[in-house]
C-alpha cells in the first residue's frame, strides 16, 4: 500500500470540516419512565424520532481487505448487517438516504444500487447526498426531516467511503480531445485531433487534495489551527494515544456493538477494525510532521487515517417502532448544521455548533452524559477544547457572553473516535450516533451529543434524548 | 522562575539598555531558557528604521551576546505590527551635508551587519511585514531567516528606487546569496518580493504561516508563533540539528558555476549594463552605480566590494536624482494622507455610471479593494466589454499568482452590471465616467440625482470639463466633487480630485478616502479648465504639434522626450490619449486661455480625426498599431496632413536640447501658473500630479523640484528666448518671475 504519510495526506486532504454537534441520545427506554430530574425534549406537533438500530461493517485502512471492493459493495454490506440485526421487512422501509464523499462515477448514486444488490424492493426509492465528512450525519437529518413531514415512517440512512479507489481521471486537455474526437466525422479530423496530443495531456488529475476555496489541505490547515491554539506536538500525540488506548479498550471489551462482520468476497470474514494501533509516546515522538514541514505538529500518527468503511441505521417514527415492538435505540432531538470561515476555522465547527445546539435544547454541558467527537486530527479535537473553554474566543468569534467550557475527558470519546477506530468519511457520522447510544446505556446516562466537522467549514449537531 | 530569569538578565548583562521607554530602540525580551544554560536571546525592535542610535546600541548587544556563555543563539524580531525593518532612517541620510558623511554611515552600518555575520553564535532573523532595503541588509547579515506568508510580508531593497544602492553590505551578500543575475534584478528593480518567492530564491530558510485566531488575536498568535518557530531554529542552530546551509537547486548550481567564470560574468556585466543604460538613458546614476559595486566585490575582492559600496552610496546620495526620487517618496506618503479627515458616513457601495475603459477600470480598484459595485451602462454590448475587462484584470492577477482563481470569483461577486438604476438607492457614492460631453453629463447628473439617497456624492470623471459647470443642474452642487482617473485606471497611480467652491468638506474627505481606498495617490486641486493636469499637458501638447509642423518627424519627438527622461515619447502620448480626446480638450482650453495654448494648430488634430486617426485604439494615428506587433511604423498617412501644415523651422532654437526645452518650459510654467492661482495648493501636489499621472521625467522630481534644481532664473531665460521666437505662449508667469529674481526663494526647502 501507500505509505501511511501519504494515506494520511490524501484521505485529510479530501475532506474539512464537518461538525455533527450534539446528538442527545436519551437511553431510559420510553418517555414514560424518564427520571424526574430530566426534563423531556419532547416536542409539542412534532414526531418523535427514533433509531432503532445501527450497524457498520469494520472499518478498515484502506488498500487492505477491502481494497479490490466497490463502494455500493460496502454500502450493500451495511444494509444487509441492518436487515439481520433488526430482522425488519424490508417492504416496511419507505426511502433509503446515503452518503458519500468521494464519488466512484459509476454508481453515482450509490444509495440506489447498494439497495437493490442488498434485496430491498425496487420500489423503495434511494438517493445519495454529500457534505464531506458529516455526509452520513446528513442522511441521517434527511431521514428526520422525511419522517418528521410525515413523508415516511420508515428511512434507511447510512454512509459509505472506499478509499481504496478514487476516480483519477484524464487531465481536461485530454478529456476534451477526447470528447471532439467523438464528433469527428472524417479520418482526417481525426487524425489532426489525436495529433495535436502532447505528452503533458498524459498527466492525470488526481482528486481534489485540498480545500477548494483556499487550495489548502486538510492536513496543513489543522497544523495552523494546532498552532493557533498554542496546541503543542506532546499533547497531541497523548491524545491520539489515548483514543487508541480507549478504543483497544472497548474493542477488547465487546462494546463495539455496531460491529457487523462482513464476509469479503474472496477473502476471509473480517470481524473487527484494524487501525487501532495503541503505540508508545516514544515511537510517536519520532514521526516527522506530515504538512508543515519540518517544524509542524500534525503527523501521521495524531491524524485520523485513510479508511474504507459503511454504516447504516434505522429510523423510525416513535409511534411506528412501538407499534412494530422494537424498543429504540436513541431518540434523536436535535440538530444544528452551522459553518465557518474555510480558511483559518476549518476545523473548529464543534466550538460554534455545541452551544447553539444545547441552547436551542434548553439544555446545558452539565445535562450531557456522553460526547462524541469526530476526531480528524488529535490537534484539531484539542483545539477545539481549547477554544471551548476561552470567554476571549467565545466574546470575540462567537458573539457569545462567555464560553460553554470544553466537555469533561471522562464523558469525551471514551470508546475511541476516529483517530483509532478510523474514518472513513461519510460513514462516520452513524458510527457518532451509534456509538453515543451505546454508550449511554451502557452508563447509564440520559443525554448524549454528537460533534463533527466537514469540508468548506460546516458542522452540525445532532441531539437526541 | 520568569521572574528571576528576567531580572538577572536585564539588571545583569543588559543593564545599559534599560532607559526610559522613549529612549529604547530595542528591547532584549526575556530570553528564553531551554534547559541549563542554554539560552536564546529574542532582541525585539521597537522602531521600524534602522538608525546610528540603533545601530550602535545593537553592537553593544552583539558584544554581550559574544561574552555571555549562557546565550548560544540569538533571535531578531520585531515588536511594531506589519514591518520587521522598513529601511535605513531617510532623515539620517538627509541629514548628512557631505558625501563622506553618508558614506560614513554606510560604513557604520556595513561594520554593525559584519558584526552579526561573524558572530559564532547563531543569529536567526525572525520577519513579519516589510523586511525592506536596510531591514532586507540585516536579515540576508543573519545565519538564517525565517518569514511568515503574509501578503505584507514583502523583502525588498527599494534603494535603487530612491536613486541609491544598499549601502549596508546589500551588494556584496545578495550576488552570493541568490545568484548573480537574481541579485541583479533585485536590485535593480527593487520590486517587492513576497515571502514564498523570497523563499523560492532562498532569499529566506523557512516560511511560516499566518495562523487564524486562538486565544488571541491572528496576528498577534501569528507574531508569537514566528518567534517560537525561530526559537526552535535558533536552538537547532546552536545544537548543530539545523544546518543553514541551503541545498541549491541544479538551475542555481549551474547559474553559480558559471558565474564563476570571470569570462562569463563579465557578460552579464555588460548585458545588465546595456539594458540599463537603454531604459535610463544614462538619467539614473544609482543602477549603473550598483553593477559597478557589485563587479568590485566580485572581481577585486572584499575589501574593494565593501569599500566601493560605502563610497558609491555617499556619492549617489547627494546626486540631484536621488533628492528628486527621495522628494518624490515623501511626496507620496503625503498624498497618501486624507486631510479632510474621516468622512462622515463611510462609502460602502459605489456606482459607476458607463463601463467603458474608464468607468471599468474604476469598478476593477474598487471592487477588489471590497467595494460593493455597481457597473451601469446604457447599452448591453458595451456593458459585457466592461465586465470583461474587470475579470481580465482581476484574472491577469491569477495567472501571476497573486489571487486565487477563488479570491477572483469572490470578488467579482461584488460587482453587479446593469442597463438600469436598480439599487442606486443605496449607493454612497456615484462616480460617471460617461462620454465628455457637458450636455451628456448634465442629463446623467439629473438621472442620478433623482434615484439617490441624500447622503451620496456624485463624482465626475472628467479629464477637462469644468465640475462647476457640471454641477451647474445640480440640486445639491455641496455633494458634487470631480475625481479625475488615468488610464489605464488599474496601473496608474494617480487620482486628481477637483473641489468647487460649493464642493463640501466631508463630500471631499469622502473621495478622498475613496481614492485612497483604492490604492490611489491622490492630489486635491481646485476647479478650473483642465485643472491641474491635463492644463499642464496642454501647452506642451501644442507645442509638440508645433515641432511636427516644423518638419520634425514622430519618431524623432519620441526620441528626444524620452531622453530627456518621459516615460512615453511625446508623439506616442497623444496617440495614446487619443487624438479626438486631445482635440476636444484643447479646443476647451484653447477658448478658456487664448494665446498661452497656441503654438500648433489644431485643424492638423482636427484633419487627423477626420481621417480617423484617432491613435491607438483606432489602430492609427501618428503610429500604426497592430495586434501582436512590438516594433510599431509610423503612419505614412501623417505625410500628407504634415506637409499641409508644414511651418519653416526656426534654426535658433530648433537643436534637440532646445526642442526638449520648449515641451519642457511650457509645462513647468504652467504648472507654475497653476500654483500661482491657486489651483494647486502645494508644490508637492504638483509635483506628485505630473510624476505619477503625466509621466514627467521622475529623475527630476516633478516640475517645481525641476525649478528648484535647473534654476528658477535659468528657466525664465529660456522661456524669454521662445518667447522672442515664438511669442507670448512662453512668456513666464509672475510667480516664476519672483522665483528668478530671488535665488534663495525654492519651491521645496
Amino acid at each position: 500500500g501507500l505509505p501511511r504519510s501519504y494515506r494520511v495526506f490524501r484521505g485529510i486532504s479530501s475532506w474539512s470540516f464537518f461538525k455533527l454537534a450534539g446528538s442527545l441520545v436519551n437511553i431510559t427506554s420510553l418517555l414514560a419512565v424518564q427520571p424526574k430530574s430530566k426534563k423531556t425534549l419532547t416536542k409539542s406537533g412534532v414526531k418523535n424520532i427514533v433509531v432503532v438500530e445501527g450497524v457498520r461493517i469494520p472499518f478498515l485502512q484502506s488498500g487492505t481487505s477491502y481494497a479490490d471492493l466497490m463502494p455500493h459493495d460496502l454500502a450493500r454490506a451495511a444494509l444487509q448487517g441492518l436487515l439481520n440485526r433488526t430482522s425488519v421487512p424490508r417492504e416496511v422501509v419507505d426511502y433509503i438516504v446515503y452518503g458519500t464523499v468521494i464519488q466512484e462515477v459509476k454508481t453515482s448514486n450509490v444509495a440506489r444500487e447498494a439497495a437493490l444488490g442488498a434485496g430491498f424492493s425496487d420500489k423503495t426509492p434511494a438517493h445519495t447526498v454529500t457534505m464531506a465528512c458529516i455526509s452520513s450525519n446528513q442522511a441521517m437529518t434527511t431521514g428526520v426531516g422525511m419522517i418528521a413531514a410525515g413523508q415516511c415512517d420508515v428511512v434507511v440512512a447510512g454512509g459509505v467511503e472506499l478509499m481504496s479507489d478514487v476516480p483519477i481521471r484524464h487531465s481536461r486537455k485530454m478529456r476534451k480531445t477526447m470528447l471532439t474526437l467523438n464528433r469527428a466525422k472524417t479520418l482526417g479530423q481525426k487524425l489532426s485531433l489525436l495529433s495535436k496530443i502532447r505528452p503533458d495531456y498524459f498527466a492525470p488529475e488526481l482528486p481534489a487534495v485540498a480545500e477548494f476555496s483556499t487550495s489548502e489541505t486538510m492536513g496543513h490547515s489543522a497544523d495552523r489551527l494546532a498552532a493557533a491554539f498554542a496546541v503543542s506536538r506532546l499533547e497531541q500525540d497523548e491524545y491520539a494515544l489515548r483514543s487508541h488506548t480507549l478504543a483497544k479498550k472497548a474493542q477488547d471489551g465487546g462494546l463495539l456493538l455496531d460491529v457487523v462482520p462482513f464476509k469479503v468476497p474472496g477473502k476471509d470474514t473480517v470481524t473487527k477494525d484494524n487501525g487501532i494501533r495503541p503505540s508508545s509516546m516514544e515511537q510517536m515522538g519520532k514521526l516527522k510532521p506530515a504538512f508543515v514541514k519540518p517544524y509542524g505538529t500534525v503527523t501521521a500518527a495524531n491524524s485520523s487515517f485513510l479508511t474504507d468503511g459503511a454504516s447504516a441505521v434505522l429510523l423510525m417514527s416513535e409511534e411506528k417502532a412501538l407499534a412494530m415492538g422494537y424498543k429504540p435505540k436513541a431518540y434523536l432531538r436535535d440538530f444544528v448544521y452551522v459553518s465557518q470561515d474555510p480558511k483559518d476555522q476549518l476545523l473548529l465547527g464543534p466550538t460554534y455548533a455545541t452551544p447553539k445546539v444545547l441552547e436551542k435544547a434548553g439544555l446545558t454541558m452539565a445535562d450531557i452524559d456522553v460526547f462524541e467527537f469526530h476526531e480528524a486530527f488529535a490537534g484539531q479535537i484539542l483545539a477545539n477544547l481549547k477554544a471551548m473553554d476561552s470567554d476571549w474566543f467565545a466574546q470575540n468569534y462567537m458573539g457569545r457572553k462567555s464560553k460553554v467550557g470544553a466537555p469533561p475527558l471522562e464523558k469525551f470519546n471514551t470508546w475511541g473516535g476516529s483517530l483509532s477506530l478510523g474514518h472513513p468519511f461519510a460513514a462516520t457520522g452513524c458510527r457518532l450516533v451509534m456509538t453515543t447510544a451505546h454508550s449511554l446505556k451502557k452508563e447509564g446516562g440520559q443525554y448524549g451529543l454528537v460533534a463533527a466537522c466537514a469540508a468548506g467549514g460546516l458542522p452540525k449537531c445532532v441531539l437526541g434524548p | 522562575l520568569d521572574d528571576l530569569l528576567q531580572g538577572f538578565i536585564l539588571e545583569g548583562f543588559f543593564s545599559h539598555c534599560i532607559m526610559t521607554q522613549d529612549e529604547l530602540n530595542f528591547i532584549v525580551k526575556l530570553p528564553c531558557l531551554l534547559g541549563s544554560w542554554f539560552m536564546v536571546l529574542i532582541c525585539c525592535f521597537q522602531v521600524n528604521t534602522l538608525s546610528k542610535q540603533l545601530s550602535s546600541e545593537f553592537t553593544d548587544i552583539m558584544n554581550e551576546i559574544w561574552a555571555n556563555e549562557a546565550v548560544k543563539s540569538a533571535v531578531l524580531i520585531s515588536s511594531k505590527p506589519g514591518s520587521f525593518i522598513a529601511g535605513a532612517d531617510l532623515d539620517m541620510i538627509e541629514a548628512c551635508k557631505t558625501s563622506q558623511e553618508v558614506a560614513q554611515l554606510s560604513q557604520e552600518g556595513q561594520k554593525m551587519l559584519e558584526k552579526i555575520e561573524q558572530s559564532p553564535k547563531p543569529v536567526v532573523a525572525a520577519i513579519s511585514g516589510s523586511c525592506l532595503g536596510g531591514g532586507l541588509e540585516l536579515a540576508i547579515a543573519c545565519h538564517y531567516r525565517i518569514a511568515t506568508k503574509e501578503k505584507k510580508t514583502v523583502l525588498a531593497t527599494p534603494e535603487v528606487l530612491l536613486g541609491l544602492l544598499p549601502g549596508a553590505g546589500g551588494t556584496q551578500r545578495l550576488p552570493k546569496m541568490v545568484g548573480l543575475p537574481a541579485a541583479f534584478d533585485i536590485m535593480l528593480t527593487g520590486r517587492n518580493i513576497r515571502a514564498d518567492r523570497a523563499k523560492k530564491m532562498g532569499l529566506v530558510d523557512q516560511l511560516v504561516d499566518p495562523l487564524g485566531p486562538g486565544v488571541k488575536s491572528p496576528e498577534a498568535r501569528t507574531i508569537e508563533y514566528l518567534e517560537e518557530v525561530a526559537i526552535d531554529f535558533a536552538r537547532g542552530l546552536a545544537n548543530r540539528t539545523v544546518s543553514a546551509k541551503r541545498s541549491k537547486g541544479l538551475m542555481q548550481k549551474l547559474t553559480d558555476y558559471a558565474m564563476a567564470v570571470p569570462f562569463v560574468r563579465q557578460q552579464v556585466y555588460k548585458t545588465v549594463e546595456n539594458k540599463v543604460r537603454k531604459q535610463t538613458k544614462g538619467l539614473y546614476p544609482a543602477p549603473l552605480k550598483i553593477i559597478e559595486t557589485v563587479k568590485a566585490g566580485l572581481d577585486q575582492g572584499h575589501d574593494a566590494g565593501y569599500l566601493a559600496e560605502s563610497q558609491n552610496f555617499g556619492q549617489l546620495a547627494v546626486t540631484k536624482e536621488s533628492k528628486a526620487l527621495l522628494g518624490l517618496y515623501r511626496g507620496q506618503v503625503y498624498c497618501k494622507k486624507n486631510k479632510f479627515g474621516t468622512p462622515q458616513q463611510e462609502v460602502k457601495t459605489l456606482a459607476v455610471l458607463g463601463a467603458g475603459l474608464m468607468g471599468a477600470g474604476i469598478a476593477q480598484v474598487s471592487v477588489d479593494k471590497g467595494l460593493k459595485t455597481i457597473l451601469k451602462d446604457t447599452a448591453q454590448q458595451g456593458l459585457d466589454r466592461g465586465q470583461q475587462q474587470v475579470f481580465k484584470g482581476l484574472n491577469s492577477k491569477v495567472k501571476k499568482k497573486s489571487l486565487t482563481s477563488f479570491e477572483r470569483d469572490s470578488i467579482l461577486s461584488n460587482l453587479t452590471g446593469q442597463l438600469d438604476y436598480k439599487g442606486f438607492e443605496k449607493a454612497d457614492m456615484v462616480i460617471e465616467a460617461v462620454f465628455e460631453d457637458i450636455n451628456i453629463k448634465h442629463k446623467v447628473l439629473k438621472e442620478v440625482e433623482a434615484v439617490i439617497p441624500a447622503h451620496c456624492v456624485f463624482a465626475s470623471n472628467t479629464s477637462a470639463l469644468p465640475i462647476s459647470q457640471i454641477a451647474a443642474v445640480s440640486k445639491r452642487p455641496e455633494k458634487v466633487i470631480g475625481m479625475h482617473y488615468f488610464s489605464p485606471v488599474d496601473r496608474m497611480q494617480l487620482l486628481e480630485i477637483i473641489t468647487t467652491d460649493k464642493t463640501s468638506q466631508d463630500t471631499a474627505a469622502s473621495a478622498v478616502a475613496v481614492g485612497l481606498k483604492q490604492g490611489k495617490i491622490v492630489i486635491v486641486v481646485k476647479d478650473g479648465p483642465g485643472f491641474y493636469t491635463t492644463r499642464c499637458l496642454g501647452p506642451m501638447l501644442a507645442e509638440v504639434v508645433r515641432v511636427l509642423q516644423e518638419g520634425t518627424d514622430p519618431k524623432k519627438i519620441d526620441a528626444i522626450s524620452t531622453a530627456f527622461g518621459f516615460p512615453v515619447g511625446a508623439a506616442t502620448l497623444i496617440d495614446e490619449v487619443g487624438v479626438d480626446v486631445a482635440t476636444h480638450v484643447a479646443e476647451d482650453l484653447g477658448k478658456a486661455f487664448g494665446e498661452r495654448f497656441g503654438g500648433g494648430s489644431i485643424e492638423l488634430f482636427k484633419l487627423m480625426v477626420e481621417k480617423g486617426f484617432l491613435g491607438r485604439k483606432a489602430g492609427k494615428g501618428f503610429y500604426i498599431y497592430q495586434e501582436g506587433v512590438k516594433n510599431r511604423s509610423v503612419n505614412s498617412g501623417m505625410d500628407e496632413i504634415l506637409a499641409r501644415f508644414k511651418l519653416p523651422a526656426k534654426p535658433e532654437v530648433c537643436t534637440d536640447e532646445d526642442i526638449q526645452m520648449r515641451l519642457v518650459t511650457r509645462f513647468v510654467n504652467e504648472a507654475a501658473m497653476c500654483l500661482q492661482e491657486g489651483i494647486l495648493s502645494s508644490p508637492v501636489e504638483g509635483d506628485i500630479g505630473a510624476v505619477f499621472g503625466l509621466g514627467f521625467p521622475p529623475c527630476l522630481g516633478g516640475p517645481f523640484r525641476y525649478v528648484d534644481s535647473y534654476g528658477a532664473k535659468q528657466l525664465v531665460d529660456k522661456l524669454r528666448k521662445y518667447e522672442a521666437v515664438y511669442g507670448s505662449q512662453f512668456t513666464p508667469c509672475q510667480l516664476l518671475l519672483d522665483y528668478a529674481n530671488n535665488p534663495s526663494k525654492k519651491f521645496h526647502q
